[in-house]
């Protein structure tokens, strides 16, 4: 086996094989999981009594209206008044609601009363019964036949359906919803793996030159092998990371569908979350909808997307990569490393801000050039790729990066090849770059 | 024939100069000593030599030819700072080394298992590094270094954190290289080890070389000829001869007598002795040699005063 095969294998195997690793890759996709469905049960549980309201109506219109909900029951006491509950407070009583006078004519007769929090929605059902009560009794005031059936009709519910050509003209739903929340996973996670697996070869590179590892190896390797196959031996170790994990997060996902039936199927999810959001309008004609997701999540090109994922991840990784083990190769202490990072990190975080705000205009010139610089462009195509952008686009941003990041690699290896065998005092930027032309 | 040759080479760092046109021969198949006190400028020499950093002028002759790159493939080096990965099971990460030198892994396994029991510490095979003690580190580091037989080997202080039986057992396995053929460079400040292993030595001290050759002719250049010579008191006084011997001290004690005595230096020792037994009875007659220890005390402090 070469030198560079010898130091990928041992790099990989000995990072797959930490505890660590396995602990990290088998627990996030049900940690992922758990942030996902966790949140759908417990909106489904509902607190554990309802919630008694004593109403005092004055004008005694009002108070019939309300009907006991799975979460508030309403009682009306005959004898009670405002005072009597605030001096002998009843504690199986939550609120009292104060009505004094009709409120078509002095809206602000009406007053919640609690020794809690009052929730939100508590004061929503209240609003909603009133304001529905008082529009009918408006309505009718102005003594016109069949107008409350009129206003009805004339209500409009309107949501534009939208539609992408394909190059032979078929029609295809889209969903800009769906592609964004897609694209943002792809750029947290790729933004997460080039620091996480960028940080690590540092910290080997470091490791190798502190414990004098290096003036042993540098017998047998060539720096430029050592370096090269710590990288790449690193990223198999992350591609293999995030391959189990597409793995288990979709075994996950199916089993929990299998388990739980009809009740958690994604069109279930989706009405879930949609009803979370106060869409209940729209999942009335729920049978339609789910139709349309299956079909915008069919628009999807998931191939496509996975693989320019893989290939943006390698390019991306490449590059920065190579720049952490320059930095890792010319210092000795770990706290010198924070001055070095800095501007990287500074890039990173600015590609993934470049990425969020591409979000809202995929096509724009925000988007387009920082997904053409190669710092920046794999994590802000992350957020275009769900949007189908122009083929040439993409190749261009492929060339840009992969040229960039051989010439970052060899930039590094120079640096790697001087700074790795340098002790002594912490070197400059300046004093690096000077590295690169040293023989 | 020499192995390695290191003609006037010169490394000045930012502010101070590490070798000052620094030359060395070291013979093939022999145990070449670099000597001098901290700083003076071995490991510097040891780093080029290992093409760690390059000279700023100067020659290395390796082989009997131009030094080139590939020539650090015959290099086995043991660092004063030892390194190994910590965190890697000992028995994987000798394995690993080996094959970076390019050791089959059946080769590479087979040789250290060899190793391993030699040296008895096979059962650390699957420990981690770091629960061993740091003598243990140093076997193990030393096998690396040699696992792969390379032609030239060089050890920078062999010995540190050893105990007397070990570093006697690592004595034997350096002799014993060298008489397998390898070429030894031998860094140190032990002057015991360097008479006992050290064919050739060179002393090192404010970046340059103030004391070089074959360590019996080193000795000889520092002789000092004075003697001591014992005898039997009842059979006579020992008298100076002038163009002779000089006597420096005398001591009697219980029958017999110890007399320092200084030679003039064309004198041979063969003639100075039967000068003495002529005089009286003797028993024991014994050449004042200085040690490696006194001529390396000697010489730095010489030059540091001279210097001064």
């Amino acid at each position: 086996m070469s030198k560079i095969g010898l130091v990928i294998k041992k790099e990989y195997l000995q990072r797959v094989s930490k505890k660590s690793f396995i602990l990290l890759t088998f627990l996030t996709p049900f940690l992922f999981a758990a942030l996902v469905f966790v949140p759908l049960w417990l909106s489904t549980i509902k607190g554990d009594e309802a919630k008694q309201i004593a109403i005092l109506d004055t004008t005694g219109k009002y108070a019939p209206l309300f009907k006991d909900t799975e979460e508030y029951t309403f009682i009306t006491e005959k004898e009670a008044t405002l005072e009597k509950y605030r001096t002998n407070p009843d504690k199986d009583i939550f609120a009292f609601l104060n009505i004094t006078d009709d409120l078509l004519k002095n809206p602000e007769a009406a007053t919640l009363y609690s020794e809690k929090q009052i929730p939100m929605g508590l004061k929503s059902t209240i609003d909603k019964t009133l304001s529905e009560f008082l529009k009918d009794e408006k309505l009718a005031s102005y003594n016109i036949e069949n107008l409350k059936q009129i206003i009805e009709d004339s209500k409009v519910n309107f949501s534009i359906k939208t539609i992408k050509w394909d190059e032979d003209g078929s029609e295809k739903s889209t969903s800009a919803e769906v592609a964004s929340i897609l694209g943002m996973v792809l750029t947290f996670i790729i933004y997460m793996f080039i620091i996480m697996y960028g940080a690590m070869v540092m910290q080997g590179v470091m490791e190798e030159k502190t414990n004098r590892i290096i003036e042993v190896m540098i017998s047998s390797v060539k720096p430029f092998d050592l370096m090269m196959g710590k990288i790449i031996g690193i990223g198999f170790v992350g591609l293999t990371q995030v391959f189990l994990w597409g793995i288990l997060t979709t075994i996950l996902v199916s089993v929990s569908i299998f388990f739980f039936g009809g009740s958690t199927s994604p069109e279930e999810v989706m009405n879930a979350q949609m009803a979370a959001q106060g869409m209940n309008e729209i999942s009335a004609g729920s049978s339609e909808i789910n139709l349309q997701i299956q079909e915008i999540i069919n628009s999807i090109n998931f191939g496509m997307i996975g693989s320019c994922f893989v290939l943006y991840f390698i390019g991306g990784y490449l590059l920065y990569a190579a720049l952490f083990a320059a930095i890792g190769s010319a210092l000795e202490q770990q706290e010198d490393s924070q001055q070095f990072m800095t501007p990287i990190m500074l890039l990173m975080v600015f590609s993934l801000y470049a990425g969020i705000y591409s979000m809202n205009n995929p096509d724009g010139p925000l988007a387009f050039w920082c997904s053409m610089i190669p710092f920046t462009s794999p994590i802000v195509m992350m957020v275009r790729l769900p949007f189908d952008i122009p083929i040439w686009e993409l190749l261009l941003s492929f060339a840009l990066l992969f040229v960039t990041a051989v010439f970052i690699v060899w930039f590094s290896a120079k640096i790697y090849r001087v700074g790795i065998l340098m002790y002594g005092k912490k070197p400059s930027i300046k004093e690096m770059i000077k590295w690169v032309t040293y023989k | 024939m020499n192995f390695l040759e290191a003609e006037n080479v010169v490394k000045q760092y930012a502010n101070h100069l590490a070798l000052d046109k620094v030359s060395i021969q070291v013979p093939e198949g022999k145990v070449f000593g670099l000597l001098g006190p901290n700083g003076a400028g071995k490991t510097t020499l040891i780093r080029i030599i290992n093409r760690i950093t390059a000279p700023d002028s100067g020659t290395i002759r390796f082989n009997g030819r131009e030094f080139q790159p590939n020539d650090i493939y015959q290099i086995g080096y043991l660092p004063e700072e030892r390194g190994l990965y910590k965190k890697m099971k000992v028995g994987e990460q000798a394995i690993y080394l080996a094959q970076l030198k390019g050791l089959s892994y059946q080769e590479a396994r087979k040789r250290l298992i060899n190793w391993f029991e030699k040296f008895d510490i096979m059962p650390w095979w699957n420990k981690k590094l770091e629960e061993l003690s740091k003598g243990m580190q140093q076997k193990i580091q030393f096998i690396i270094t040699i696992i792969h037989e390379p032609k030239l080997l060089i050890f920078d202080e062999p010995f540190s954190g050893f105990d007397p039986v070990n570093a006697e057992l690592l004595k034997k396995e350096i002799l014993e290289l060298r008489d397998a053929g390898h070429t030894i460079i031998f860094s140190t400040h032990n002057m015991s080890s360097v008479e006992e292993i050290c064919d050739n030595i060179a002393l090192i001290n404010r970046s340059k070389v103030v004391l070089a050759g074959n360590v019996t002719e080193v000795k000889n250049r520092f002789r000092t000829n004075n003697y001591t010579v014992r005898f039997h008191t009842e059979a006579g006084k020992l008298q100076a001869i002038p163009e002779l011997f000089s006597i420096l001290t005398e001591k009697d004690q219980a029958g017999t007598s110890e007399v320092r005595i200084h030679k003039e230096p064309s004198i041979t020792n063969s003639a100075l002795l039967s000068a003495l037994a002529q005089q009286t009875e003797i028993i024991s007659f014994t050449e004042e040699i200085p040690s490696m220890n006194d001529i390396f005390i000697n010489t730095v402090s010489g030059t540091n005063t001279t210097q001064a």
